[in-house]
C-alpha cells in the first residue's frame, strides 16, 4: 500500500528540499503536485483541498519563509499535517474489566468481515485468551459455513442460530444468545461477524442498531477494503453515524492499493484505524501505527515494523540481540546481510520492500529489468556483503578502492553497487537508529530535514 | 424502483454539485473557483484526475456567456460533458452477452476473474438464473477452491437458481475442477459454462500463473475457450481498479467487464479510464444481492447516471 503516492512525495519533498530560497511560486508548485498525488491515491477531495489549506496558510507564516533552511520548513508541516490525518497513537482493542469482551464487526458486502473473524480469533487465541466467534449473517448464501470452517481450522468455537432467511428480530436474538453464551460458559473474547451492508440501506443499517443496542459490545469495528475510491467517506460517516464505531480495520493493504482511504476514514469518522489486513490466511493482520505509516508514505522506510516482523518469524533473542546492537550503534555489514537474509525468508518481498529505506527505489530498479519480483536486487546484495572478508563485514570503514574491486569482482557486480550498499547499509543503520531512539519522532523530523 | 431510479437518487448530490458549479460556471465565464468546484464534483464519481482533467480541458474550450438563459447553458455543458465520456465508452462498446451467447459455440465458456470480495460468485449465480430464464442450459464450476465454504455458497446458490454444480473438495486444484466442469459441460450438452474462480490481488504473481494455467487447460481442451474472461469489479473501487484491470488482462486477456455494488452511493467512475485505455467493453452491472439484480450495461443510462440529467439531455 502507498507505494506510489510514497515514490511522488519522495520526488516532489525532494525538490523543495533542495531548494534554497523559496518563492511562493515554489510552495505552490508543490502543494499542486501533493494535491494531484493525493486525488490520485484515492484520498477524498474534500480532506485533500482541507490538507493543502493548511499547509498553505502555514507555510505563508513568516518562520517558514525567513528561515534558513525555506525547504525542509515545508516538508516538516506536509509531514505534521499527514501524520495528523492518520492519528497519532497506536490504538488497541480495549478489553472489558469482566469478561467476555465484546467486538462486532460490521462494513459493506465483501469488505473482509468473516475472514478478519477469523484473524482476530487467531490473536486473542495467541494471547492465550477463550474465544467464541458468533455467526450474524443470516443472507449471503453458506456465510455461516465460511465462520464455521475458519473456526474449525483454528480450533476456536463458532455459535450459529445463522437459518437461511432470519429475520430481523431473530438475527438480533441469535446474537444476544451468542454473547450469553460467552459470559455463561466462561469466555474472554466474543466477536460477532455480521453481514454485509450498503450504508445507504435503512433496514440493514437498522438492524446493525438493534443488534448493538441489544448487546453493547466493547468495540464496534468498521472493517473497509484499502482499495476503496471516494465513496470511502460516505461510508464511514454513515456507519458512523448511525452505529457509531471505535475503530477501522483497512483489508487487502498487501496489493497496490495507494491508500487514501485510510486517510479518508480516520478523517471522516475521527476513530483510529487499529489493524490492517495484510492476506487471506488468518495470520494476516497487522497492528497500524500511524507514525510508521505517515514515515512510509513519505518514504522514509518502515524499519520497525520490519523489526517487529522479524521478531515475529524469528526468535525474540535473535531480534533483541539486534535491536542492542542497533543501540550501541555496532550494526555490521554481517547483521545487515543476515537482516536481509530473514526477510527474505518471511515471505513477499514486495510487502517487505516498501518498509526499508530505498526500498521504493529497489522496487522501480527491478520492475525496470523487467521482473516484478526484485530478487535479483536482493541476491547482487547478499552475493556483495558474502564477497567481504570477515573483518570488512565487521568493520565497513577498511573497506578502501581496492577492496571495492575485489568485493565486485567477486560478486559480479560493479564498485558503484558495492559504494550504493555502503551507503545503503549506513542510511538503515542512521535510521533505525533514530527511530529506536527515545525521543526518536523529533529525531525523525530532523532526518527529514537534512 | 428499477436501477436507475436507484442510482439516480443515490447520486442527486453528486448531479446537484455538477449542475451547481455548471450553473455558476455560466454566470461569470470560466472562473477559476467555480471550475475548481467542477472538478470536484467529477472526482467525486472515481472518474480519476486524469479523465477529469480531460474532460475539463474540453469545457474550457467551450464558448460562456451568450445564451438568454443560464439553464439551456448548463444543459448544453451538461451534454458536451456527457458525448465527452459517452464518446469514451462507445469507442469499445460490446455486444450484450446474452446475444453473444446465443450466437457462439456451444459451449460457451465463461471464466470470471477479479480480486477478492468484488462479487464474482454471485455476479455469475445471477447469470446463471438469467441464462436459465432464457431457455439455457448454464452449467457452474465452482473452481474457488481456496476460500473457506467457497464451494458451499455457489453449491447454495446453484440449488437456489436451479443450475448444476461440478465442484472438487476444498484444496483441489483448480485446473482439475476446470478440467471436470468442461468434461461435464460436453457430456450433459450444456450451453454455457460458468467458471468461479478464487479471488485473488492481481500483485500475486503466483495466483496470476494460476489463472493462466486454467486457462490454458480451457484452451487446450476446447479450442477457442475461454470464450468470454470476465473481469469483475467492485463500484466502490477507486483507481486501483485500473490497476487491476491492466494486471488481470496482461495475465489473461479480459473481454469483458461487470461492475458491481452500484446499488450503493459508489458511482464507479474508473470504468471510463479502463475502457479508455485498455478498450475494454462494459457488459455487466450488479446492483444488489438478490439473482434478479443484475443488468446489462448501457452507456447512455450510465453516463446519465454518473452525471445527472435524462437520457435525451
Ligand atoms: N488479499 C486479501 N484478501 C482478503 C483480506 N481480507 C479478506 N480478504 C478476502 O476478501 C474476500 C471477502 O472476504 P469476506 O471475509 O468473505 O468478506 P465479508 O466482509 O465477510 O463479506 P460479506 O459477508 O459478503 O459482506 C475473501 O476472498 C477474503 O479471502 C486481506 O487482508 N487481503
Ligand atoms: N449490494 C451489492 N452487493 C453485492 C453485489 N454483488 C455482490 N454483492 C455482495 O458482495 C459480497 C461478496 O460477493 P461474492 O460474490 O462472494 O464475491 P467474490 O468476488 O466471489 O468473493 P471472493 O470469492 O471471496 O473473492 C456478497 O455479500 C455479495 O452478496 C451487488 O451488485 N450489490
Ligand atoms: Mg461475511
Ligand atoms: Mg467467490
Amino acid at each position: 500500500m502507498f507505494e506510489s503516492l510514497s515514490e511522488k512525495f519522495e520526488k516532489i519533498l525532494k525538490q523543495l528540499r533542495a531548494q534554497g530560497v523559496l518563492t511562493e511560486q515554489n510552495i505552490a508548485e508543490a502543494l499542486k503536485e501533493i494535491r494531484l498525488a493525493l486525488l490520485e491515491a484515492d484520498v477524498h477531495f474534500k480532506i485533500v483541498k482541507d490538507f493543502i489549506d493548511r499547509v498553505r496558510q502555514k507555510a505563508a507564516g513568516q518562520e517558514v519563509l525567513e528561515s534558513l533552511t525555506p525547504g525542509h520548513q515545508v516538508v516538516k508541516l506536509v509531514w505534521d499535517e499527514l501524520r495528523e490525518l492518520m492519528g497519532r497513537e497506536q490504538a488497541g482493542l480495549g478489553f472489558a474489566s469482566v469478561p467476555p469482551t465484546v467486538i462486532m464487526l460490521v462494513g459493506i458486502q465483501g469488505a473482509g468481515k468473516t475472514t478478519t473473524c477469523g484473524k482476530l480469533a487467531r490473536v486473542f487465541k495467541q494471547q492465550g485468551k477463550r474465544v467464541l466467534l458468533v455467526a450474524a449473517d443470516p443472507r449471503r448464501p453458506a456465510a455461516g459455513d465460511q465462520l464455521a470452517s475458519l473456526g474449525a481450522d483454528l480450533d476456536v468455537p463458532v455459535h450459529r442460530s445463522d437459518q437461511p432467511g432470519a429475520s430481523r428480530a431473530d438475527v438480533v436474538r441469535a446474537c444476544v444468545e451468542g454473547v450469553a453464551r460467552g459470559h455463561d460458559q466462561g469466555y474472554d473474547v466474543v466477536v460477532l461477524d455480521t453481514g454485509g451492508r450498503l450504508h445507504v440501506d435503512d433496514e440493514l443499517m437498522e438492524e446493525l442498531e438493534d443488534i448493538k443496542r441489544a448487546i453493547t459490545p466493547h468495540e464496534v469495528l468498521l472493517v473497509a477494503d484499502a482499495m476503496t475510491g471516494q465513496d470511502a467517506v460516505a461510508m464511514a460517516e454513515r456507519f458512523e453515524q448511525r452505529v457509531g464505531l471505535t475503530g477501522v480495520i483497512l483489508t487487502k493493504v498487501e496489493g497496490d492499493a495507494r491508500g487514501g482511504a485510510v486517510l479518508s476514514i480516520r478523517a471522516a469518522t475521527g476513530k483510529p484505524i487499529k489493524f490492517l489486513g495484510v492476506g487471506e490466511k488468518p495470520d494476516a493482520l497487522e497492528a497500524f501505527h500511524p507514525d510508521r505509516m505517515a514515515s512510509r508514505i513519505l518514504g522514509m522506510g518502515d524499519v520497525l515494523s520490519l523489526i517487529e516482523k522479524a521478531q515475529e518469524a524469528y526468535s525474540r533473542d535473535q531480534a533483541e540481540a539486534i535491536q542492542k546492537k542497533i543501540a550501541a550503534k555496532s550494526l555490521t555489514l554481517e547483521d545487515f546481510r543476515e537482516q536481509i537474509a530473514q526477510v527474505h525468508r518471511m515471505g513477499s518481498m514486495d510487502q517487505i520492500l516498501g518498509m526499508l529505506p530505498g526500498g521504493q527505489r529497489l522496487k522501480e530498479m527491478a520492475a525496470m529489468s523487467g521482473g516484478g519480483v526484485p530478487e535479483r536486487e536482493i541476491r547482487r546484495t547478499v552475493a556483495m556483503i558474502d564477497s567481504m572478508t570477515p573483518r570488512e563485514r565487521r568493520d565497513h570503514t577498511i573497506i578502501n578502492g581496492s577492496r571495492k574491486k575485489r568485493i565486485a569482482r567477486g560478486s559480479g557486480t560493479s564498485v558503484q553497487d558495492v559504494n550504493r550498499l555502503i551507503k545503503q547499509f549506513l542510511a538503515a543503520r542512521k535510521m533505525i537508529k533514530t527511530m529506536t531512539d527515545a525521543g526518536g519522532r523529533r529525531q525523525l523530523a530532523q532526518l527529514l530535514r537534512g | 424502483m428499477n436501477w436507475l431510479q436507484r442510482l439516480s437518487a443515490g447520486l442527486t448530490k453528486t448531479r446537484e454539485a455538477i449542475r451547481g458549479s455548471l450553473d455558476r460556471l455560466l454566470g461569470r465565464g470560466p472562473d477559476p473557483m467555480m471550475l475548481e468546484e467542477l472538478e470536484a464534483a467529477l472526482i467525486a464519481t472515481d472518474l480519476g484526475v486524469r479523465t477529469v482533467g480531460r474532460l475539463m480541458d474540453r469545457l474550457r474550450e467551450e464558448t460562456y456567456g451568450g445564451d438568454p438563459t443560464a439553464s439551456a447553458q448548463t444543459q448544453r455543458l451538461l451534454r458536451v460533458l456527457k458525448e465527452a465520456i459517452l464518446a469514451t465508452l462507445g469507442a469499445c462498446e460490446g455486444e450484450p452477452l446474452d446475444r453473444m451467447v446465443a450466437g457462439g459455440p456451444r459451449p460457451f465458456v465463461l471464466l470470471a476473474v477479479g480480486v477478492n470480495g468484488v462479487g464474482k460468485t454471485t455476479t455469475l449465480a445471477k447469470l446463471a438464473q438469467r441464462l436459465r430464464g432464457s431457455g439455457k442450459t448454464p452449467l457452474l464450476v465452482a473452481a474457488d477452491t481456496f476460500r473457506a465454504a467457497a464451494i458451499e455458497q455457489l453449491v447454495v446458490w446453484g440449488r437456489r437458481v436451479g443450475v448444476e454444480v461440478i465442484r472438487h473438495r476444498p484444496g483441489a486444484d483448480p485446473s482439475a475442477v476446470v478440467f471436470d466442469g468442461l468434461a461435464a459441460a460436453k457430456a450433459r450438452g450444456a450451453d454455457v459454462v460458468l467458471i468461479d474462480t478464487a479471488g485473488r490481488l492481481h500483485t500475486k504473481t503466483n495466483l496470476m500463473d494460476e489463472l493462466r494455467k486454467m486457462k490454458k487447460v480451457l484452451a487446450r481442451e476446447l479450442p477457442g475457450a475461454p470464450h468470454e474472461v470476465l473481469l469483475v469489479l467492485d463500484a466502490t473501487t477507486g483507481q486501483n481498479a485500473l490497476s487491476q484491470a491492466r494486471q488481470f488482462h496482461k495475465a489473461v486477456g479480459v473481454t469483458g467487464l461487470a461492475l458491481t455494488k452500484l446499488d450503493g452511493t459508489a458511482r464507479g467512475g474508473i470504468v471510463v479510464a479502463i475502457a479508455e485505455e485498455l478498450k475494454i467493453p462494459v457488459r455487466l452491472i450488479g446492483v444488489g444481492e438478490a439473482a434478479e439484480d443484475l443488468q446489462d450495461f448501457q452507456a447512455r443510462a450510465f453516463v446519465d447516471a454518473l452525471l445527472g440529467g435524462n437520457a435525451d439531455a
